[in-house]
């Protein structure tokens, strides 16, 4: 249940937006109902016109892209009329443009492509467009915006500059204080965001300064490795961001090994087994900074209403919008029985 | 820290070239055994000399942290995995062949060992499972390239292909944490012996076993003999195919240990463990002087290349340096360890 509030925030959850709907016709608010009634909800769970769409991704050879496509299938599941095509994923670019063409002649109706390379997957998006079939671009976005009809992904930056507020929010009174970052893995764009949002966040504070910062790979192993050597090279700091949670499982196992508890740790991604260790409280992770795989069911939505003809609910908008950046929520103890749902294995 | 293992395994080929060329069964090659004896030592020499340098780089760059008792526990740790897989690569190389899937082996055994049916069975059974499942895809390359006739780089390329795949389904992508608290306490300083942690015994014990197997057994001979002449070594009555079917079971077997290390150290089994460990593997066996067409090489210069580039990992790390600089250092480093190799090795043959 909470997993679909979450969602809530960006369509309006299903009970809300079907009440919504339902009370427009009486609502006293003239605008709210004129909304409601010339554009049907993207999140309506009423059976629209029967829409089949094709899902292409990536190998899921990590926890993320996993969830990224249980979300897809689950909301898939839930509207009756909507026939999902999902292909093998797939790391290799030309193998993905081959499944993506695949599915263009099968003739989806709509398609949601969560490309492994943006850019190399641009061609065939804009090759889908022309077919007259509209694309939900998942995440890594494509080169030109001509090749997608809506874009819906996590704010690389803006999951930087969150956890450097709450790191700096919790140090602020703190004099010299020093931060250590492991970020991920130092070739992909996504890293250099997650970077210069923290390192633009730190900039207001003047009493925190960034002493180290080493790159791992997104792996429990890499994770485990690099922490070990930071843990070594800093004798003493206040702060932590591990810009993953899958490499935190690691980082957490060094920082065990080296027997350290005097700073705070922020992870990255929302991962249950983060969101389980804030929850206990008993280790130095005491906040995450979410990119919630949840986007994947938040494409499906978008595809759904693509197909129907349909707007956004809440929004006096006729059409979905082209673009849609998640919110990098900060997940701490205070409010992790919200999120707890959404974290994946 | 650091002294008791590198100075015990330095002096192992000395007495290896005093034994080695007495209980080889020609005797026309023991000239050559205690030369290419010789010329190892010589480049362990060099190898020690590197390591030196890097400890000096080190101390002079980070005083601190790099003289410390627990960065050295931490340089010899971060050895370890590799390092016991680097060993079974190391008689694998020597007997003439190339085992591309170690990374992929690793990997399949230590999340087939952390699957949650497994946990149930506690410490021995991660312990038995990954042996075992390092062992069972060791043997499926040595059948492939020994009764296969397969050549062993497309039969080990496909054991990687197959056994990350395989990984990969049985994760499903997902992180398996481990829950066995047996597992987990070894890794911890609590384990430490006299200040050793478990992981490096184990690596040290691995170093030991392999020089023994490779330095004093007729199984050994058997190994260098094949890499260096299989036909000749045919002749001379060796079953080449079975010599082949165990030294991938070997290398497999290391696998399944390094696994089983890695679950001690990261905690967890994934999908991605032991990523580009054939790259490394062979790197550190090639700048420790085997000959990457089989034939000659030694325990002991592969177990040094794994601590030269841990070593410089750490240093880059210490100083903050960014990934990037350290991934073109170690390829400097291995195009200069193969140079070097090329030229001694010429000065000695002809």
């Amino acid at each position: 249940m909470p997993e679909t509030s979450r969602r809530g925030l960006l369509f309006g959850t299903a009970a809300v937006s079907a009440g919504a709907f339902l009370t427009a016709c009486t609502s006293n608010e003239p605008k709210e109902a004129a909304a409601a009634q010339s554009n049907q909800p993207a999140a309506d769970d009423k059976p629209g016109k029967p829409v089949t769409i094709g899902f292409a991704g990536p190998q899921a050879d990590h926890g993320w892209l996993n969830a990224i496509n249980v979300n897809a299938k689950s909301r898939a599941e839930k509207y009756s009329e909507v026939t999902l095509e999902i292909t093998e994923g797939s790391n290799d670019t030309a193998a993905q443009i081959g499944q993506v063409k695949t599915l263009i002649n099968k003739k989806v109706d709509v398609l949601v492509i969560l490309p492994a390379d943006g850019k190399a997957l641009t061609q065939v998006g804009l090759e889908a467009m022309k077919a007259g079939i509209p694309v939900v671009n998942l995440d890594r976005v494509f080169a030109s915006p001509q090749a997608y009809r809506c874009w819906v992904g996590g704010d690389n930056y803006g999951m930087g500059l969150n956890a450097g507020h709450y790191i700096g929010e919790q140090l602020k009174d703190k004099a010299n204080a020093k931060v250590v970052e492991l970020a991920g893995i130092d070739n992909l764009e996504l890293t250099k965001q997650r970077s210069q949002g923290f390192a633009d966040a730190l900039k207001n504070y003047s009493n925190i300064k960034l002493v180290a910062r080493q790159a791992a790979d997104f792996t429990v192993e890499s994770g485990q490795a690099k922490m070990a050597q930071l843990l070594q090279a800093q004798k003493q700091f206040d702060a932590l961001w591990n810009h993953d949670d899958d490499q935190g499982v690691g980082a957490l196992r060094a920082i065990q090994q080296a027997g350290r508890d005097e700073f705070i740790m922020v992870g990255g991604a929302g991962a249950k087994s983060a969101m389980d260790a804030i929850k206990a409280d008993n280790s130095v992770l005491k906040a995450t900074v979410l990119y919630p795989p949840t986007m994947a069911a938040s494409a499906i939505d978008l595809a759904r209403a693509l197909g129907q003809n349909k707007g956004v609910s809440g929004l006096s908008e006729m059409e979905i919008p082209t673009s849609l950046t998640l919110y990098s929520a900060v997940v701490t103890k205070e409010n992790i029985d919200q999120y707890l749902p959404t974290g994946f294995s | 820290m650091t002294q008791p293992a590198p100075s015990a395994q330095h002096h192992g080929p000395e007495k290896g070239t005093v034994t080695g060329p007495a209980a080889a069964p020609p005797s026309k090659q023991g000239g050559g055994l205690r030369a290419l004896g010789l010329r190892a030592d010589v480049r362990n020499l060099s190898l020690l000399g590197v390591l030196a340098a890097l400890v000096v780089v080190g101390g002079i760059t980070e005083p601190d942290a790099f003289l410390d008792t627990g960065n050295l526990q931490l340089i010899l740790t971060q050895s370890s995995v590799i390092g016991v897989v680097t060993v079974g690569m190391t008689l694998v190389i020597i007997g003439g062949g190339i085992d591309l899937s170690v990374g992929a082996m690793v990997a399949l055994a230590s999340v087939w060992a952390t699957t949650l049916a497994t946990q149930d069975f506690g410490f021995a059974g991660i312990l038995f499972t990954a042996v075992v499942v390092g062992l069972a895809a060791g043997l499926v390359n040595g059948v492939l390239i020994a009764y296969g006739r397969m050549v062993p780089f497309i039969a080990t390329l496909a054991m990687l292909a197959s056994a990350r795949g395989l990984a990969l389904q049985i994760t499903d992508g997902k992180t398996q944490i481990v829950t066995v608290q047996s597992v987990l306490d070894l890794g911890l300083p609590d384990s430490y012996v006299l200040g050793i942690p478990p992981l490096v015994l184990v690596f040290a014990a691995v170093t030991v076993a392999g020089w023994l197997i490779l330095n004093r057994t007729t199984f050994g001979r058997r190994t260098v003999a094949i890499g260096g002449n299989a036909e000749a070594a045919r002749l001379a009555g060796i079953d080449v195919r079975r010599q082949r079917l165990y030294l991938y079971l070997l290398s497999g077997l290391c696998c399944g240990i390094a696994a089983f290390m890695l679950i001690i150290l990261s905690g967890s089994g994934q999908n991605t463990n032991g990523n580009l460990y054939e790259l490394d593997a062979i790197a550190a066996a090639i700048i420790g002087g085997t000959l990457l067409s089989g034939g000659r090489g030694t325990i002991v210069g592969s177990v040094l290349g794994v601590l030269v580039f841990t070593t410089i990992t750490n240093i880059f790390a210490l100083n903050n340096l960014q990934s990037d600089v350290q991934q073109i250092a170690k390829g400097a480093i291995i195009v200069a360890a193969v140079l070097v190799q090329r030229r001694t090795l010429r000065g000695g043959e002809t």
